[in-house]
């Protein structure tokens, strides 16, 4: 009987128990305070930094470093919170290759950016470990706001209304607040439950309560919110998992990543989370990155990627596919599924089709491909389901299938606003988007309350 | 192959690398070592006289400033001459010199400021054969509250009275090292020259705090809560001991008698640049206290093989070589015109020359043009002043180009004059002489 990696099927306990922690550990470990200045010294300090303006939240980056370098950590955290409270988990997982380190003056002259994101961890870790709490709640307004979501973009509002002596309830369908920093993300990207941490740190400054397992159109309907509150800000993320569109998908063995990820990050005990022997991912982004190289680092034996367009089109970004390859995942591209092949309802296998540009449309080449798998994640993306919303009150306009907001998050409807992954707008499905969301929002929502 | 031996006042050494008189030349084991790595000479921690040694502070002897990844910039200390037994050092430096008879051997000596005090201890180093005597009146800190270092080296009475007694009572040569802390250096250099002396060395270090413990307030180093300014050397103190070798190299009173250069020396750059102000050899001591002896063997390779490109075959093809440029400022052509420039390949974009020169200079560099980022300069403001070529993260950027005679200065709108004219004959100068007809 095969054991360990080669054992058939979808199985636990595949790897020695000590080497669970040693998978799942930090992926990127603190800099320490020698490692903390060498880095910090290599800022140029540029004038109108362009790190700063890749930062969807607008950290004076240029200004926490030099805080770091001048041996005030603290003064450091505070510059980066007053742009996004949860500069901690940004610090974590953002995509920094993409934005502040990818336009470094220092990666233009030798490759090699300040690695500003580990030095943000750096300030905010060090705040953070002494409980240093930069705000303080203005007295209060008497005026209520509800949050619906407990994801980075409703604390990041919730929190900048709070400053402002605004009553605010956070609605959360989910037992635990956090949202994605909670139940996404891999798991080495945010350890030592440092999701629940930054909710702490967060609400620390009064003013917000918390009510889990509050859905929206289950337990609480639009329509109240809007009634009994003075404003709404809706930031629930999606909810929704896109189909695979291929024959046997409800096959024993296919399954959401984003719902494998979240029982991952949930798992008390990881030995007990099982996975299979061969795993498929089928999808191109952040999530079928985080669940192949996880299913990798629970011992899988043979985890592949399989992508419909070329390696120029994934979301993930070169440094996510980068660290797949270094775990062992295979990244296969122009690969679309066609059929999963199942045995006694489960899955042992899926067909694959080939796919070409014929100009700018995506067709099957009509080559097929047999992967051999007993596990497949569909991470090919993630719907806003506006069924809860529209059920439960006025209805709210949408664009693209989220909700419509202005520059500023507000809705088509009077005294709800909405940020974060809900809406269609021009910022990226990223944690520091949603932040900013939630922060600018927020600010809209007290400019109106105050003209009141 | 450039051949820089060095003959400095009669002493020859095999290179013009001294390790100056300080912390790394207190015994034989250190200056065997210095040897071994390929120094040229040493000049032997200062001597003071018979009797129970000088004592120093038992807590900590230095304090530093630094620059980016804490690479030391400035250092100063607290020590004191050497405090082991003068008959000690005696005979380990005749043992050194040898057992070492191609490398200088130079004995630092200061003792109190009377006769007999220098023409008790003159035979005794005279009896090692070290090959001259560096007369310690630089030194800042301890022993000048005694009347001794840089209490001698600024009164320049006592600097020439004292080279007299030395010029009598001993024939080695006789170099008298300067202190910084005075207002015009070539003062005290005179008073040398006049006292006889074979040449001068210089800087000593410069009195200095180097910075200040903020928990319990008092300065660094800090010896049981309190702190007394020590001596400043180091890279940083380098552009003060240049100006100074220039000054007595130029010094009509004083040119031509030999300059030992020493402040800051790290590098075989920064001893040709002493080299070409006039100095005959230089002495190093913070970069070996720093880096280890080893850091010679990159000064020597560096010298040869800038020399051998330049085509100079021996160090008097380039002792000197750049004192008659030294100026002062009266004389400078004020119709030379020079434009910053950017090239635009090598620039990172960090804008450090446009906000140095947006906030605190003249407003000529551009931050976006077209609506994209880039910087340039605007011809039409720039005055060269050169802010943004020391900004600069990126060696050869920004370079200061000269505009040719005839080419009109956007700025002024003037063609720039092919002629050379000065302060001195300038109309808006209310003294200014009648150009010659």
């Amino acid at each position: 009987m095969a054991e360990g990696q080669f054992k058939q099927g979808i199985a636990a306990a595949r790897l020695a128990p000590a080497q669970y922690a040693e998978n799942f550990s930090d992926l990127h470990p603190p800099l320490d305070h020698h490692e903390a200045l060498v880095e910090a010294d290599r800022c140029y300090f540029c004038y109108d930094a362009p790190c700063m303006n890749a930062c969807p939240t607008s950290i004076d980056i240029p200004l926490f470093i030099r805080q770091i370098a001048t041996g005030n950590p603290i003064g450091s955290a505070k510059t980066i919170f007053d742009q996004n409270i949860l500069g901690g988990m940004c610090a974590r997982v953002c995509p920094t290759e993409t934005l502040c380190e990818e336009v470094c003056v220092r990666e233009t002259a030798e490759g090699k950016p300040v690695q500003i994101g580990r030095l943000q961890r750096y300030a905010t870790d060090t705040a953070m470990r002494q409980g240093k709490q930069f705000y303080e709640r203005a007295a209060p307004t008497g005026k209520r706001i509800a949050v619906v979501g407990a994801g980075p973009a409703g604390l990041a509002a919730a929190h900048r209304l709070a400053r402002y002596g605004h009553a605010v309830t956070i609605f959360e369908a989910r037992p635990k607040a956090g949202g994605l920093s909670e139940y996404g993300i891999a798991a080495y990207k945010s350890v030592d439950d440092f999701a629940r941490a930054e909710v702490d740190y967060v609400t620390a400054i009064g003013g917000i309560s918390i009510e889990n397992g509050k859905a929206l159109g289950r337990d609480i309907q639009l329509s109240e919110l809007t009634a009994q509150y003075d404003a709404v800000f809706l930031g629930m993320g999606m909810a929704g998992v896109n189909a695979l569109r291929a024959d046997g998908e409800d096959a024993d063995g296919v399954r959401d990543a984003v719902e494998f990820i979240a029982e991952l990050r949930q798992a008390s005990d990881l030995s007990e989370l099982p996975v299979g022997r061969r795993v498929v991912v089928i999808g191109g982004g952040m999530t079928a990155v985080d669940a192949a190289v996880q299913s990798k680092l629970l011992g899988a034996e043979e985890v592949t990627i399989c992508y419909r367009r070329g390696q120029e089109h994934m979301n993930a970004s070169e440094y996510e596919q980068d660290l797949a390859a270094a775990n062992g995942v295979a990244i296969r591209h122009w690969l679309q599924p066609k059929r999963v092949i199942a045995k006694g309802g489960k899955v042992v296998g899926i067909e694959l089709e080939y796919t070409a540009l014929a100009g700018d449309r995506l067709a099957g080449t009509g080559e097929l491909l047999m992967l051999p798998a007993d596990q497949v994640f569909k991470a090919i993306g993630q719907t806003f389901v506006p069924a809860a919303l529209n059920g439960s009150g006025a209805v709210i306009a949408l664009e693209g299938g989220r909700i419509k907001v202005d520059a500023e998050g507000r809705t088509s409807l009077a005294k709800v606003w909405a940020g974060g992954d809900c809406v269609a707008d021009a910022r990226e499905d990223l944690t520091v988007s949603a932040v900013a969301a939630g922060r600018d929002a927020a600010e809209s929502i007290h400019r109106a309350l105050s003209a009141d | 192959m450039a051949d820089i031996r060095n003959d400095f006042v009669g002493i020859k050494s095999p290179n013009p690398f001294w390790l100056a008189s300080a912390p790394p030349t207190d015994k034989a084991y250190n200056v065997i070592r210095a040897f071994k790595a390929g120094w040229g000479g040493v000049v032997w921690k200062t001597l003071g006289e018979e009797g129970p040694p000088v004592v120093n502070v038992n807590g900590p002897r230095y304090g530093a400033i630094w620059g980016a990844d804490r690479r030391l910039l400035g250092l100063n200390n607290i020590e004191l001459i050497t405090d082991r037994a003068l008959q000690i050092n005696l005979q380990e430096m005749k043992q050194v010199k040898m057992d070492w008879p191609d490398r200088a051997l130079v004995a630092s000596i200061m003792v109190p400021c009377e006769e007999h005090a220098w023409k008790a201890i003159l035979p005794l180093v005279e009896e090692t054969g070290a090959d001259g005597i560096e007369l310690n009146f630089g030194c800042p800190h301890g022993m000048s509250e005694r009347g001794m270092g840089s209490a001698v080296g600024q009164v320049p009475e006592y600097i020439e009275m004292v080279v007299r007694w030395c010029k009598q009572y001993t024939r080695m040569p006789v170099i008298t090292k300067l202190t910084p802390n005075i207002t015009d250096i070539r003062k005290p250099a005179r008073a040398a020259h006049a006292g006889g002396t074979d040449a001068v060395s210089l800087i000593n270090t410069i009195n200095s705090i180097t910075s200040v413990n903020l928990d319990n307030f008092a300065p660094e180093p800090t010896i049981d809560g309190k702190g007394s300014h020590g001596g400043y050397c180091g890279p940083a103190v380098k552009p003060i001991a240049l100006n100074m070798v220039a000054e007595i190299a130029r010094d009509p009173e004083t040119r031509g008698l030999p300059i030992s250069g020493i402040g800051g020396i790290t590098t075989w750059r920064d001893a040709a640049e002493f080299l070409a102000l006039g100095a005959g050899n230089v002495q190093v001591c913070t970069a070996a206290m720093t880096y280890g002896f080893k850091i010679v063997q990159e000064m020597i390779e560096g010298l040869k093989n800038w020399m051998d490109e330049k085509g100079h075959r021996s160090l008097d093809d380039v002792i000197g070589r750049a004192t008659p440029n030294v100026s002062d400022w009266q004389f400078l052509n004020l119709n030379y015109v020079a434009k910053a420039r950017i090239d635009q390949d090598l620039c990172i974009k960090c804008g450090r020359c446009h906000i140095a020169c947006e906030d605190t200079s003249h407003q000529a560099i551009t931050s976006i043009v077209n609506g994209v980022r880039h910087f340039e300069v605007m011809e039409d403001e720039c005055v060269g002043c050169n802010l943004c070529v020391n900004v600069c993260p990126v060696e050869g950027c920004i370079t200061m180009e000269p505009l040719a005679a005839g080419v009109i200065d956007q700025r002024t709108n003037k063609p720039v004059s092919p002629v050379y004219a000065n302060w001195t004959t300038h109309p808006n100068n209310p003294m200014a002489r009648q150009a010659a007809e």
